[in-house]
């Protein structure tokens, strides 16, 4: 099984992007090796500029170089990002600019740094705000491909990378959509929807279910908003029963959007799988994976859970 | 007329005594429509509005390449108004210069009206929405870096309420155009002395404040920054500052030109009645 990280993914597509495009600048916040955002760096250091250990600097100097017509990318870590979500709120969202705020060590995987450095809460406080795209790759292909077609778009996004190496899911040829749902895995039963690396978890419970004759249809959501409502609204008439998985809270993000979709227009049964309202803490990332139950034996037991409710009809509390 | 044989110093200042009294009118202009403005809105800030009419004043009409007729031309010098809640005085400094009408001053605050209560990039020549305090300074670097990077001789301004230096953002902004050499940049700190909660040395004490902006690698010059010969001075100084940025700390009066509001701090932020609408234009005649 092939292995990369979806930040060292951004750090190429930086490059590729840097060749491509004279109008891409790249911001750091003294994490470049971490980011690797030092890749472009080395390549094009007039276009880059680290502002030092400094957030909300890194946010409105991204914004100013955009207002000059630069596409800005902006790296750090996912949790030290939402430091600026005011000056991400009031500038760069608000006024519509082309900054990408495309952060690392997101969700668990900053593992052993504990809770400081681990970010649960960042899809909620960014999906919130008007004008903001919110992007959450699930390997290092689709990350990769997201970077490129996020700066050829106008706006400011927000882009979620992990520390970790992850699984490669796609094929090289993968053409990402913004905006649209990935069908990866066909089934009547029931649906898991899932995002980055939550994604690959939901097809191996997939592959475990079907041993058990279930087949579950297995969606991935790179783009949290704006988010494939028709898709999830077809997916949930089709099947009936929905598991949601992401590696965040379970308040306000991927589980989040897709309930606020669902309740409206087509209630289902349903099951949010992320982090409960509750902190991180120092551990190796996979330990952390199994404390929270993001796991695939976890989605299979939730799947199992809820066909019961879907097949039994019993009475919800 | 000067005679030829008249030193530099003259020549400046002979020209300036035609440019002085056409910015003061100006700005006593300005000042009027501030007042009728915030008056009609029923809300805003006026002390802090009229303490920066100078400055804005002699950025517009004396200092600052513009077009106000194509606010989007590549060769303008910027402004961004860090100290948003000046944003009636910006708006009328706008309108004064021809980059919308005059009549829609009385707008502002209004619901439906491009005149936003803080700056607001809708607004034809205002660069980027403002408002919430300590922003301003980062994003002018910003587009200070990008002239030096496309190599464009543009300069880049931005004004700061003193209250406004409080905001940790501001010094990692003032940091950062040290570190890249900005010159292409200059921030001017409006020095009223008043912040909401009262006096500046009493809610957070900001002196030595000049010693702080030179701490961080700025050139820096003090004025009285309700006198226009002042500014115009230490704005040609600025032009000529090479390898630093430059940081100018304007001295003013909150509520200048009114004289029952000068350093008055209840009109921070609250409008005027109608009688005191009445005597400050009267003030201004």
């Amino acid at each position: 099984m092939e292995l990369k990280s979806t930040r060292e993914a951004y750090g190429d597509a930086l490059l590729k992007l840097g060749d491509d495009d004279n109008s891409v600048v790249v911001l750091d916040a003294d994490l470049s090796v971490s980011t690797q955002t030092n890749k472009f760096a080395k390549k094009y250091p007039e276009r880059f500029f680290n502002v030092g250990c400094a957030e909300q600097n890194l946010i409105g100097v991204a914004a100013g170089l955009a207002i000059a017509g630069k596409t800005s990318f902006a790296s750090t870590y996912a949790i030290f990002s939402t430091r600026a979500w005011e000056q991400i709120r009031n500038t760069v969202a608000h006024d519509n600019l082309n900054v990408k705020i495309a952060v690392s060590h997101a969700g668990l995987t900053n593992g052993p740094d504990g809770a400081s450095h681990q970010s649960l809460e960042d899809i909620a406080l960014m999906r919130i705000i008007p004008n903001m795209t919110v992007i959450v790759p699930s390997d290092a292909i689709e990350a990769e491909k997201a970077v490129v077609s996020e700066a050829s778009r106008a706006g400011p996004a927000y882009i979620r990378l992990n520390r970790v190496e992850t699984p490669i899911i796609f094929e090289e040829n993968y053409n990402f959509v913004h905006g649209k749902a990935v069908l990866l895995n066909d089934g009547a039963d029931l649906a898991i929807i899932s995002t980055g690396t939550m994604v690959y978890e939901a097809l191996e419970a997939a592959k475990m279910l079907r041993r058990e004759n279930v087949d579950a249809c297995v969606l991935n959501i790179h783009t949290l908003k704006p988010i494939d409502k028709k898709v999830i609204i077809k997916i949930a008439k089709e099947t009936g029963a929905i598991v949601t998985v992401e590696e965040h809270s379970i308040y306000g993000g991927l589980g989040g959007a897709v309930a606020e979709i669902l309740a409206e227009k087509y209630p289902v049964p349903m099951r949010i799988i992320g982090v409960n309202d509750e902190f991180g803490e120092s551990g190796e990332y996979q330990e952390l994976l199994k404390k929270h139950g993001l796991t695939a034996m976890n989605i299979f037991k939730s799947v199992k859970e809820l066909l019961e409710i879907k097949n039994h009809e019993i009475p919800r509390d | 007329m000067h005679s030829q044989g008249a030193s530099k110093l003259e020549d400046i200042s002979m020209m300036n005594i035609g440019a002085i009294k056409r910015l003061d009118d100006k700005a006593r202009k300005i000042r009027k429509q501030v007042i009728n403005m915030i008056y009609v809105a029923g809300s805003g800030h006026p002390g802090g509005s009229l303490s920066c009419v100078d400055v804005l004043t002699t950025l517009y009409f004396h200092t600052m390449n513009h077009k106000p007729l194509e606010p989007e031309w590549t060769g303008r010098d910027r402004f961004i108004l860090s100290k948003g809640h000046a944003a009636p005085a910006l708006y009328a400094i706008l309108a004064e210069a021809g980059y919308f009408p005059v009549k829609k001053l009385p707008s502002l605050r209004k619901m439906g009206s491009m005149l936003q209560g803080h700056p607001d990039s809708k607004v034809p020549g205002v660069e980027v929405s403002s408002g919430s305090l300590g922003q301003g300074l980062s994003i002018a670097s910003g587009i200070a870096m990008a002239g030096k990077l496309d190599k464009k001789n543009y300069s880049v301004y931005t004004l700061l309420g003193d209250g406004e230096c409080d905001e940790g953002q501001v010094w990692e902004a003032a940091m950062l155009a040290s570190h890249y050499k900005l010159d292409n940049l200059t921030a001017i700190v409006d020095r009223n002395g008043l912040q909401i909660d009262g006096l500046t040395e009493k809610i957070m004490c900001l002196e030595p404040i000049a010693g702080k902006w030179r701490a961080f690698g700025w050139h820096v010059i003090e004025i009285d920054g309700n006198k226009s010969v002042e500014i115009i001075e230490a704005l040609d100084e600025a032009k000529e500052i090479r390898g630093k940025p430059t940081a100018i700390i304007a001295h003013t009066f909150k509520g200048k030109g009114i004289s029952f509001m000068e350093w008055i701090n209840a009109f921070h932020g609250r409008a005027l009645s109608k009688e005191e609408m009445e005597i400050a234009l009267q003030e201004l005649s």
